[in-house]
């Protein structure tokens, strides 16, 4: 069954809905009926349902109050989806919308009874209970989850499709009302490419719903003109339902819609974005029907729907009289205008209730409402001129309450870029004080509040952001600035429930006692009590907050300062920041023939590389086949990864040198040479190969993830030596194999016929440029697995051609492919380090074994001061390899502890049980002075066992390479 | 987010660049073991204008950039010809 709706006002009034378009919708199991155009809260007030939500610590009943989104009362869950803003998001037919933060249900929540526990919930209690008596937190942690929160995830949520955009702009404008819109126009005819950023469904932000005038058509009449100006000019672009959530440096602003992230450039930004009604505080000011003047205009303009049927207004400025004439306008009793103002000033729209028969009540204010479920009536209280106030004893019936007690800056994203507010007591209000050159501030959020000053300002600084002027925070004069906002609305109750904080529920006493707590800094204040923490983020609690704080410390607001305002500005979906779900990977030319294959793949940085190819056994099994098929046959392994450069140019082999530790100057063309790289802290950070194809040829090689860091520095380096070389990153461009195993020659000689690949013709630690497969290759003969092999790289797009020739030449002798795992436990087997696994941030060649490719002689390399005065210094550790004593042991794995008489004493680097040796074989650092082959330490493993290891002679794997070399 | 003018690419979002440092000289070879560690291992970390390497990923461009390190503004870009030549030119007069 539909709950009944109330018909809604008409002619005037409703500018968003569409009367023809009835939309049906559930809340919290009843459903209701609305309008196209409608969002939930005013869809859920148009059939009178005004409780929303329930409070954050107390659970009072809550419900609209801005109607502008800001507040938690207005957060509901809809299916999948938290953290819905009912003032926000429009109905749709069908829609399950849920309350949240309630248990039970909405009308009888049980933890309600928390409202009267207030005794026990001081500011910060949580600090000071929970941990009493020990082992009370886990009775408590388990209870306190299920209560908190706004809203539940369902971690099965699927990703849907969101993306991002990017945006350029000569000027952003954000904020879409008065000022912004004046802005706009201004900078467009200046001839400046402009894009307006609005939160709401339609241009005219205030004007959309506030009184200007005595007749109320004053305000549409100037957004009309503006918006009408807008579109007839073709160089501004408009957002609309867009929020814009940061400022970031040099005119960086995100923008998320629904399913979008706008990263949009500025070459300058003017914040337009407002101001922000405020509260006046008093006993429970936060019931259901008790709500800003903004939030009742804006549902009757809006929406079309009376806030209720007898009001109660209470206000310190023109705007809530005119608040009053729009009820009477909509046919709505007022009460009551209770005026805080002792002597108000003169206003259009005051003159005009004066002449109805509307009942003003001069300097005074609401000491309390009463009600439960929704607020039933209000009691009086005089005020004086010095502030002070008592109850009269009259209490006014209603079923409303309009508060129109002034505005704050919608200062957020001006902060967000580097902005900074100080307080101006004459306006009783933050004022911007400092800008970013790059951005501007103009209207409300500038403290400008009249149309006319709005106007102006707009085109102050729509002006000057088109000329690239440097902002100025700065406003021209406003006396109505003056006289809008009251210095203290605050009408502190010993019975306490007068909230401060709506999100927190924090009340006047909850503020005091953290100041009594001594959390006197605004910024432990906020962070003591959750001050400004909650999804308003202090937009209805700051002010009101600073103005306790200034009267209670007896300073002023000046001096207590403001806390910073972050991005984001309202919440955003951790799925509209994700965009597309998008995880670039690198493939090599071979990949397809992997996966043909059956190939298990993983990430080598953003490479994908076969890790070893399943075959129906275990992946150690696998692996180990894999082994004894390259030593006893041929494997194949795609090394396409790993880096390579060309370095060209008559001092290339100077340059080489230079990089290097070893020497390179008199390498010979069609030879290898290890390359091993250090920093200038003479730490190991790179090795690889150089091969030289001819005098002023070298091609390096470099490992996977090392190849873009060691091409930076090449290029760091040879900007200040300006060698004449040519330094390129072939890496991509070219595709390579390793063809290794005794017959490893046999295959290339059925590819191969324009290359000597005799032994003698091609020794080891040779380099040869030919063709394999009819395709051009560099063949290098390297040893890196301890067998026959020969490193063949060709132009990446004959990749797959070549592994598929290879495949095939090979067949005959049992060629198989093996991969990364494979080849890690042969390279381990002949004891060759790999850079970041037996290496570290201190590894020195020394340490790591490698002194032999330092070269002795050389005036000059990079490190080599660092090298030659670690060298010097006595060892702190050595690389060695060890063999486990019991050939049964499990093995160790990388940082495992080396324990010897009880010390820590070093640490595994690399492990294996050996398939081709049927023991375990690794590296590892030892810090003492017990090195030698034959000494004996233990090394703890998974589990704290300790098994024995002795130091063993490197290579493990044929000792004299003689396999290699064949 | 901040804006770094590079002299071959124009003005890029600054997640395009890497630093790597101050601007130092290499001492001589002749220099102490206390003056080499200061100059692989110390920096001068000034609160004022510092000179900086940097590059640009995508294009592997170097560059040198003057930034105040009090307001995160850079106040200008060099290629490292100009910076050097200009750098000669201060050292002479």
């Amino acid at each position: 069954m539909t709950l009944p709706s109330i018909k809604r006002l008409g002619e005037g009034f409703g500018d968003f809905i569409d009367l023809s378009k009835p939309v049906e919708f559930t809340f919290d199991g009843d459903r209701y009926s609305g309008f196209e155009g409608d969002v939930i809260s005013s869809a859920l007030a148009g059939s009178d349902q005004w409780l929303i939500s329930r409070s954050f610590k107390y659970h009072r009943p809550r419900g609209l109050f801005s109607l502008a989104g800001h507040e938690a009362n207005s957060i509901i869950q809809i299916g999948d989806e938290p953290i819905v803003y009912a003032d926000l998001r429009k109905i749709e037919p069908g829609m399950t919308a849920q309350p949240v933060n309630c248990f039970g249900s909405l009308q009888r929540d049980w933890l309600a009874f928390l409202d009267r526990m207030g005794k026990f919930l001081p500011v910060g209690f949580y600090y000071r209970s929970f941990f009493r008596p020990k082992g009370a937190w886990r009775f408590w942690e388990p209870v306190i989850r299920r209560m908190a929160g706004l809203g539940t995830i369902n971690p099965h949520a699927k990703h849907r499709y969101y993306d991002k955009k990017y945006g350029f702009f000569d000027v952003i404008i954000v904020g879409g009302g008065q000022a912004g819109m004046n802005a706009a126009i201004e900078a467009a005819k200046q001839n400046k490419s402009v894009l307006i950023v609005e939160e709401s469904a339609q241009l005219g932000g205030a004007l959309n719903f506030q009184r200007l005038d005595a007749r109320g058509v004053l305000a549409k009449e100037i957004r009309d003109g503006l918006v009408q100006e807008i579109a007839n000019l073709n160089n501004i672009e408009v957002m609309i339902s867009a929020v814009a959530t940061g400022l970031f440096t040099d005119g960086w602003v995100s923008v998320t819609t629904e399913k979008r992230l706008h990263k949009i450039r500025g070459d300058t930004v003017v914040i337009a974005a407002g101001s922000v009604e405020q509260p006046a505080v008093f006993r429970n000011n936060d019931r259901p029907g008790v709500m800003l003047g903004t939030a009742a205009q804006r549902l009757m303009r809006l929406y079309g729907v009376r806030p209720g049927k007898r009001g109660v207004v209470l206000t310190a400025n023109d705007d809530g009289y005119g608040v009053a004439l729009d009820c009477l306008d909509a046919g709505v009793e007022i009460a009551a205008i209770l005026d805080l103002r002792t002597h108000p000033a003169n206003g259009e729209l005051r003159a005009q209730a004066q002449n109805t028969e509307l009942r003003i009540l001069e300097g005074s204010a609401i000491c309390e409402a009463t009600g439960h479920h929704h607020v039933k009536a209000i009691n009086v209280a005089k005020v004086k001129e010095d502030g002070s106030w008592n109850e009269t004893g009259e209490t006014i019936s209603c079923d409303f309450v309009t508060m129109s007690v002034g505005y704050a800056p919608n200062a957020a994203l001006i902060s967000h870029g580097g902005g900074s507010f100080e307080y101006d007591s004459d306006r009783a209000m933050h004022l911007p004080s400092t800008l970013p050159d790059w951005c501007h501030a103009a209207g409300a959020v500038n403290g400008l509040f009249s149309p006319k000053a709005c106007t102006a300002d707009g085109i102050r600084t729509g002006s000057m952001a088109a000329k690239g002027e440097s902002s100025k925070a700065e406003r021209a004069e406003d006396p109505l600035a003056h006289s809008i906002n009251h210095p203290f609305p605050i009408f502190r109750n010993v019975k306490g429930k007068d909230f401060v904080d709506f999100d927190e529920d924090l009340q006047s006493k909850d503020i005091l006692d953290g100041l009594n707590d001594g959390f006197r800094d605004i910024q432990l204040l906020k962070r003591y009590s959750t001050l400004g923490m909650g999804p308003s983020q202090g937009r209805h609690s700051n002010v009101n907050a600073i103005r306790l704080v200034a009267k209670y410390e007896q300073t002023n607001e000046d001096s207590v300062g403001t806390t910073t305002f972050r991005p984001p500005y309202r919440s955003e979906k951790i799925a509209v920041l994700a965009g597309r779900s998008f995880d670039p990977v690198r493939r090599t030319a071979m990949h397809h023939r992997h996966l043909e294959a059956g190939a298990h793949m993983t990430l080598a940085g953003a490479w994908l590389r076969p890790g070893y190819y399943r075959n129906g056994k275990s992946a150690e099994q696998s692996i180990f086949d894999e082994v004894r098929n390259c030593r006893s046959n041929v494997g194949m392994i795609d090394v396409s990864t790993l880096g390579g450069l060309d370095v060209r140019g008559s001092n290339a082999a100077e340059f080489v040198n230079r990089i290097y530790t070893w020497a390179y100057t008199k390498q010979q063309v069609g030879r290898a040479r290890y390359l091993l790289m250090t920093d200038e802290a003479g730490v190991v950070i790179d090795d690889g190969v150089a091969c030289r194809f001819a005098d002023n040829h070298f091609y390096l090689t470099a490992t996977t993830g090392g190849v873009d860091g060691v091409y930076r520095e090449m290029l760091y380096w040879n900007a200040q030596w300006r060698l004449d070389v040519d330094i390129t990153n072939v890496t991509a461009a070219f595709a390579g194999v390793n063809i290794a195993g005794p017959t490893a020659r046999k295959v290339l000689e059925k590819l191969c016929d324009d290359i000597d690949l005799s032994a003698e013709g091609f020794p080891y630690m040779g380099v040869r440029i030919g063709h394999v497969a009819g395709v051009p290759a560099r063949l290098l003969r390297v040893g890196f697995v301890g067998e026959l092999g020969f490193e063949i790289h060709v132009p990446a797009s004959r990749g797959e051609a070549l592994w598929d020739a290879a495949m095939a030449a090979g067949e005959e002798f049992n060629i198989k492919p093996f991969g990364v795992e494979a080849q890690r436990v042969m390279r381990l087997e002949k004891g060759h380090i790999i850079i970041g696994q037996d290496t570290d941030g201190l590894t020195t060649p020394h340490e790591a074994n490698m002194e032999w490719a330092v070269a002795k002689k050389k005036p000059f390399y990079v490190g080599k001061r660092s090298v030659d005065m670690q060298a010097a210094k006595p060892s702190r550790r050595r690389l060695l390899g060890f063999k486990l004593t019991d050939k049964n042991a499990p093995a160790p794995e990388e940082c495992h502890l080396i324990i010897r008489d009880g010390n820590i004493t070093g640490r595994v680097t690399s492990a294996v049980r050996s398939p081709s040796l049927d023991e375990v074989v690794g590296l590892a650092y030892i810090e003492d002075e017990n090195t030698e082959v034959g000494s004996k330490f233990h090394i703890r493993i998974a589990g704290g066992q300790l098994v024995e290891a002795v130091v063993a002679p490197i290579p493990f794997y044929d000792p004299d390479n003689k396999r290699q070399e064949l | 987010m901040k804006l770094m003018p590079c002299p071959l690419n124009g003005p890029r979002n600054i997640s395009e660049f890497v630093c790597r440092g101050e601007v130092t000289t290499v001492p001589d070879r002749e220099c102490s073991d206390r003056e080499w560690s200061e100059y692989v291992f110390m920096e001068n970390n000034i609160a004022g204008e510092v000179c900086e390497w940097w590059i640009h990923t995508p294009t592997a461009y170097w560059f040198i950039a003057r930034r105040d390190t009090r307001s995160e503004k850079i106040l200008q870009t060099y290629t490292v010809a100009d910076f050097f030549s200009q750098s000669a030119r201060k050292a002479k007069s």
